[in-house]
C-alpha cells in the first residue's frame, strides 16, 4: 500500500500556512542546487537538518527515505570520481579517482539530501489534498493541480486493481521466472491496467459530469497566513539570503 | 400513474452500441412523481445504458426524453436535467474523486455556482443529513465500501435533486450498510429508479418493480406482491413461472 509516512498532525509546521511551506522549501531547494561552494552548502544541510529536528518526525523514518535516495547517489560515487577530469588523488586498480570528481560528488550528495531533507520537513508532514489546495491558491493553474490530485485519488484504485489482476495470477500458480511466459503475463497485467483505468476514467468523468460539471474546477479551502506564519517567514528569509551571501561572497 | 405529473417520460428510444445489435430496443418508460420503482434484468441487459441516456451522457438513435414535461434535445437541456435528476454509479469509486469527502460532496454545489462558503454549508448538511458528521476531513480512498456508498449518495443528494437514479446501490455491501442505505432512501421523499437484483432490496424500497428484457422495459408488478412470490420460489425458478403470467399482469 502506498503511504504518506510524514503526514503528521503534531507536527508544528502543520500549523504554518501551506503555502508559506511550499514556498519556502522551493526557495531552499532553488539556492541549494544553484549553490557551489562547501562555505555555503555544508550550512544549507546543517539547516536542513535543524528543520527536521523543528518537524517533530521521527528520525528513523527520515533515515530510511535518505537510504532509499542514497542508493542511487551511491552510484554517482562509484562512477563520478573516475571518470570527472583533474587532478589524480588515488589509484583504484587501472582507474584513477580525481580530486575534482570527488568534490562534485560530494556535492551533488549534499545538495540531494539537504533539498530533500527541507522537502520532508516542511512539505511532507502536510497530505497530499492540502498540497493541492494550497497550490491552487498559489495561482498554479488548476488543470495541473488537479492532474496532482487526481493522479493521487486513483493511484490507489489502480494499485488494488493491480494486485487484484496479479493475486488471480498467483492463484492459478503463476511464478515469475526469466522466461516469455513472465514476460507475455507481465505484459497482459499493465495492458490490462491500462485497459482498466482508461474505463474508470470515462466514467469519472461520466459521474463528474453528472453532477454539473463543466471543465472548471473550483477550489473549496482558504488559508490565512498569521503572525506566526509571519515569523517563520522572516528566519527562513534571513537563512535563505545567509546562504546566498556565503555562496557569492564568501 | 393517472393524476400525477410525470418526472421521467421516455418514448421509443432505440440505442446501440457502435456495429452492437441495439441494447435498448422502442423502449417507453414513465416515472410519476413520487414513484419509486425498482428496475430488474439480466446482467447486460441494458439497465445502465438506460440511466446514461437519461443523464444525456449517452445519445439513442431514436426516441424522445421527457423530464418534467419538457422534451430533452439540446447539451443544454441536458445540463439541466442533470441539475434535476441525480445519478448514483455503481461503483462508488468511479464518482468520488476528490481526495476529502467534503471536497467530493461540495463539487456540485461549486458547479452550480454556489460560493465555496455556501458549498461547504450544504456539503455539511447534507453529511450530517445521512447521519455522517465527522465525516468531513476523511481522505475519500481509505472509506470502507458501505461508507464510500453512503458518501456517494451525500454527493448528489446535495445537489437537491427532484429525482434519484440508483445504480445497484446495495452490490458488495455488507447486511449493516444495506439496511442503512434502505432505511435511508425510505426517507427521502423524492422519485427515484433503483437498479437492482435483489428482490429483497427493492420489497424493502420500492413500489413497483419493472424488468428489462430484449431492450424493452415491462412491468412485473407491486414490489410485495412479487416479494412474497420470490418467497416461494427461488430466483430462477421465479423467472420462468413468470413467462406464463405475463398475460395476467399485462390485463391489469
Amino acid at each position: 500500500m502506498i503511504r504518506e509516512p510524514f503526514v503528521n498532525e503534531a507536527s508544528p509546521f502543520q500549523r504554518l500556512d501551506p503555502r508559506l511551506r511550499i514556498l519556502m522549501a522551493t526557495a531552499f531547494a532553488f539556492v541549494m542546487a544553484l549553490s557551489d561552494r562547501f562555505s555555503a552548502l555544508v550550512p544549507g544541510i546543517v539547516a536542513s537538518i535543524i528543520l527536521i529536528g523543528f518537524s517533530g518526525l521521527q528520525v528513523r523514518n527520515v533515515l530510511k527515505r535518505l537510504m532509499l535516495v542514497n542508493g542511487f547517489i551511491l552510484f554517482l560515487w562509484l562512477v563520478v570520481p573516475v571518470t570527472f577530469p583533474g587532478a589524480p588523488l588515488f589509484d583504484l586498480g587501472p582507474l584513477t579517482a580525481t580530486r575534482e570528481g570527488v568534490l562534485v560528488s560530494a556535492r551533488i550528495a549534499i545538495k540531494c539530501n539537504a533539498i530533500l531533507l527541507s522537502f520532508i520537513a516542511l512539505v511532507a508532514v502536510s497530505p497530499v489534498a492540502t498540497l493541492g489546495a494550497a497550490l491552487a491558491r498559489m495561482g498554479i493553474p488548476e488543470k495541473i493541480v488537479f492532474l496532482l490530485l487526481m493522479s493521487y485519488r486513483y493511484i490507489f484504485v489502480m494499485e488494488t486493481e493491480y494486485q487484484r489482476l496479479a493475486r488471480s495470477a498467483a492463484v492459478r500458480g503463476f511464478r515469475p521466472s526469466t522466461s516469455i511466459h513472465t514476460y507475455r503475463t507481465f505484459a497482459y497485467l499493465i495492458g490490462m491496467l491500462f485497459v482498466r483505468a482508461s474505463a474508470r476514467a470515462e466514467r469519472v468523468y461520466m459521474a463528474m459530469l453528472c453532477r454539473g460539471f463543466s471543465g472548471r474546477f473550483h477550489c473549496m479551502q482558504e488559508f490565512s497566513f498569521s503572525r506566526k506564519d509571519g515569523i517563520w517567514a522572516g528566519c527562513m528569509t534571513i537563512a535563505l539570503f545567509g546562504l546566498g551571501i556565503l555562496e557569492w561572497m564568501g | 400513474m393517472d393524476g400525477l405529473s410525470s418526472i421521467i417520460e421516455l418514448e421509443h428510444i432505440c440505442f446501440g452500441y457502435d456495429a452492437g445489435p441495439p441494447v435498448l430496443d422502442d423502449l417507453s418508460f414513465l416515472l410519476g412523481e413520487g414513484e419509486k420503482a425498482g428496475l430488474i434484468g439480466y446482467n447486460g441487459s441494458g439497465k445502465t445504458t438506460l440511466l446514461h441516456v437519461i443523464m444525456g451522457l449517452l445519445t439513442p438513435s431514436r426516441g424522445t426524453i421527457r423530464v418534467l414535461g419538457k422534451k430533452i434535445e439540446t447539451k443544454k437541456d441536458f445540463l439541466e436535467v442533470r441539475r434535476t435528476i441525480g445519478l448514483v454509479f455503481q461503483n462508488a469509486d468511479d464518482q468520488l474523486f476528490s481526495p476529502t469527502v467534503l471536497e467530493d460532496v461540495a463539487f456540485g454545489p461549486l458547479n452550480l455556482g454556489k460560493s465555496p462558503k455556501e458549498a461547504r454549508t450544504m456539503a455539511m448538511e447534507t453529511l450530517e443529513r445521512l447521519n455522517l458528521e465527522g465525516f468531513e476531513n476523511r481522505i475519500t480512498h481509505r472509506l470502507s465500501g458501505g461508507e464510500k456508498k453512503l458518501v456517494s449518495l451525500a454527493t448528489v443528494l446535495v445537489m437537491q435533486p427532484k429525482a434519484l437514479l440508483l445504480d445497484e446501490p446495495t452490490t458488495g455491501l455488507d447486511e449493516d450498510a444495506r439496511t442503512r442505505i434502505t432505511s435511508l432512501l425510505n426517507d427521502l421523499d423524492i422519485s427515484m429508479v433503483i437498479v437492482s437484483h435483489e428482490y429483497d432490496f427493492l420489497a424493502g424500497t420500492v413500489q413497483r418493480v419493472y424488468s428489462m428484457k430484449d431492450g424493452r422495459i415491462q412491468f412485473d408488478g407491486e414490489a410485495e406482491i412479487l416479494h412474497v412470490h420470490v418467497h416461494r420460489h427461488p430466483v430462477i425458478e421465479h423467472r420462468h413461472s413468470r413467462e406464463g403470467e405475463q398475460g395476467k399482469s399485462h390485463s391489469r
